[in-house]
């Protein structure tokens, strides 16, 4: 029935817009003067104001559509035509649909815009309020300070100490991968590569961003992890077979693209005026590059790390597949760690009774998880705001 | 105004004779970019410790020739310098000579003031630091200090050497911009239009310091202006589509042009 009323309102739009039209161009031509607004604004007025009354027809009609079947299409179609006649009623010489139309259109542009906030709020009164749940039957003191993660056993503790310890060190490998590749990468696109090699390898460099994380967790997990493993255990090293390091590397590959494509952006801004300043002054291009085109963009570049870092503090997949699900308190990144992601998605994968402790944990994880990203999109907007000011 | 500037470069002049050699010569150059032949066919001499002025319609390439003499042009894509400039007999672009040090002796002024986003000491401290020049921090620190006074900027400075370069007004921007030339003790400054940017007390001031500055260096200006040219220089070349059309001693290009376009330009008949 929705699908009739939107189609009925469609049409009821488009014939608003023609009358509005047409008696607007009547009024223009046995009127001397000039109108205030164009007849199309007119039309589109009309229209505009038939859409939004046919949809409030919808949402009113919405409660009795289960027993009034007809009530909706009815409903709207009446809304719609009635606003339109409305409106087209006061079609004046001196009537400015045109402001009013702009008016609507803010309206629209504003709506959309508060829908995405409302979302973020309503996803975070949600974890919140699961997490209280969770807390009333886990110390949160428990939660923040021990060193025990293991839901399922009896009895269950709850100590996320090495699960964050665990996302640190897998982010801590793939950034201290990734910020040197994807740095050096974006300096070389950005100074050195002529504009046809440029034009050629931004594109590669930007498709491995596109390769799904699923299949790099089993690249990871397949290729990645046994490598190490074997080349580990060759030397002398006892590594697991499922290991942080493995994860944290193919991570690291992950977030290249990201920081090296924000990085050449950030670099190819820095004004050219500098990097003459500075080779007028003798000096060679990485002197230039080193002392005064990377100092210039160096809060910009902090900031896509930052962005980088939070994308590898909420990957899955890899280290679901990779780096395994044994909640180890280690910094050895030849050992299995598991982090707050992996342990969210495998305490709610299948079915699950919603009030266990061991459920509501994966909220207060992921409670956790959104001040960790929060507070870093944070600091990266500061840095951004800071990098703005600096070229103004 | 014209008249009484043109009276002082006259005075200037007579002091001047004689002293002056040849600092840079240029024979037969042409510079292309991509197919766009922008200078054609040009030879000049270039005096030491004098001010010569680039003066011309826009596009007519004296920026084009004031960027071939420290081979800024270099670093444009599709750009080609065909002939000889000389730099005390020895042609610049041999392929022997290391562009690095060419620069360190022939310095560039922009259009634009173009501090680095450092602070003041560090924008003037950058030639002596790449180049190694100064054996200690003392030592370093006497080069800054001694470039921004030959530059005039020390006194308003001398406060505030830590703060950042970018937060100084246009004039004394494009001063500090003239310290961190000379700090590595060029022997030619060029200026590429130094005062377009500029109002006209900060021009006035600028232009007094180059009047300084012809003491003890080999300065080029190109200049839209032709008032700035006739106050500051003791040369005067006239570009016009690529070619030079006419070199000689400012006073004398000023008021007895040999050539007509040189005429016209200069009572502001076209350009």
């Amino acid at each position: 029935m929705i699908l009739w009323s939107l189609l009925i309102i469609l049409v009821a739009a488009v014939g608003a817009f023609l009358f509005a039209k047409s008696q607007a161009t009547t009024l223009q031509t046995n009127n001397t003067g000039r109108l205030a607004s164009l007849p199309g604004q007119h039309g589109l007025l009309a229209a505009a104001v038939a859409i939004l009354a046919g949809l409030a027809g919808i949402v009113v009609s919405i409660p009795f559509s289960a027993s009034f079947a007809w009530m909706m299409p009815a409903l709207s179609v009446a809304a719609a035509t009635i606003a339109a006649f409305f409106t087209i009623s006061r079609i004046t010489p001196n009537w400015h649909a045109r402001n009013k139309f702009e008016a609507i259109v803010m309206g629209v542009l504003i709506a959309s815009s508060i829908v995405a906030i409302l979302t973020t709020v309503g996803i975070f009164a949600s974890v919140v309020f699961e997490s209280v749940a969770f807390f009333r039957q886990v110390n949160i003191f428990e939660f923040l300070f021990t060193t025990q993660w293991s839901p399922t056993g009896t009895p269950p503790s709850f100590g996320f100490i090495p699960l964050l310890t665990g996302t640190l060190l897998i982010t801590f490998i793939a950034i201290a991968v990734a910020t040197p590749l994807g740095l050096f990468s974006a300096i070389y696109l950005a100074e050195y590569a002529s504009p046809t090699l440029r034009r050629w390898m931004k594109p590669v460099l930007e498709m491995l961003a596109g390769i799904p994380t699923v299949v790099l967790g089993f690249f990871a997990a397949l290729t990645v992890a046994p490598l190490i493993k074997h080349s580990g255990n060759a030397i002398g090293l006892n590594v697991a077979s499922e290991s942080a390091l493995a994860a944290g590397l193919v991570m690291g590959m992950m977030i290249v693209p990201l920081i090296s494509s924000l990085s050449d952006d950030i670099i190819n801004a820095v004004p050219q005026s500098l990097r003459d300043g500075s080779y007028a002054m003798g000096a060679t291009k990485s002197e230039t590059v080193k002392r005064v085109v990377l100092p210039a963009a160096l809060p910009g570049i902090m900031s896509a790390v930052m962005l980088a870092i939070s994308r590898a503090i909420g990957e899955t997949m890899i280290v679901v597949m990779a780096a395994g699900l044994a909640a180890n308190l280690t910094f050895n990144p030849l050992a299995a760690v598991s982090t707050i992601t992996v342990q969210i998605a495998t305490l709610l994968v299948g079915d699950q009774e919603f009030d266990s402790a061991k459920t509501l944990s994966a909220f207060a994880l992921g409670i956790v998880l959104f001040f960790i990203t929060l507070a870093l999109n944070y600091i990266a907007l500061r840095v951004v705001q800071r990098y703005r000011q600096a070229y103004d | 105004m014209n008249q009484m500037s043109t009276a002082r470069a006259t005075e200037k002049n007579t002091q001047m004779v004689g002293e002056r050699s040849t600092r840079i010569s240029a024979r037969k150059v042409n510079i292309y970019y991509s197919e766009k032949h922008a200078i054609k066919d040009l030879s000049i001499e270039i005096p030491d410790r004098s001010v010569s002025a680039f003066i011309g319609p826009s596009g007519c390439g004296k920026s084009t020739f004031l960027r071939a003499i420290n081979r800024m042009n270099d670093t444009i894509d599709g750009c080609r310098v065909d002939g000889e400039v000389r730099l005390d007999d020895k042609n610049i672009y041999d392929k022997d000579v290391d562009v690095v040090q060419l620069r360190s002796h022939v310095g560039m002024v922009f259009q634009k003031p173009n501090p680095f986003p450092k602070s003041i000491f560090e924008n003037v401290a950058y030639g002596p630091r790449i180049h190694g020049l100064a054996k200690n921090k003392t030592d370093l620190e006497e080069m800054v200090v001694a470039s921004l006074k030959k530059a005039g900027l020390f006194e308003e400075v001398k406060d505030r050497l830590n703060s950042p370069g970018t937060g100084l007004s246009g004039g004394q921007q494009q001063r500090l911009c003239i310290a961190r030339a000379i700090a590595v003790n060029p022997e030619v400054i060029l200026m590429d239009e130094p005062c377009s940017a500029l109002d006209p007390i900060a021009t006035a001031r600028i232009e007094e310091l180059i009047d300084e500055l012809r003491q003890n260096y080999c300065i080029i200006i190109v200049t839209h202006s032709m008032q700035q040219a006739a106050r500051v220089s003791q040369l005067t070349a006239f570009f016009h589509l690529g070619t030079l059309v006419e070199t000689g001693d400012t006073n004398t290009m000023f008021t007895n042009p040999q050539d007509k376009r040189t005429q016209d330009y200069i009572t502001g008949r076209f350009g």
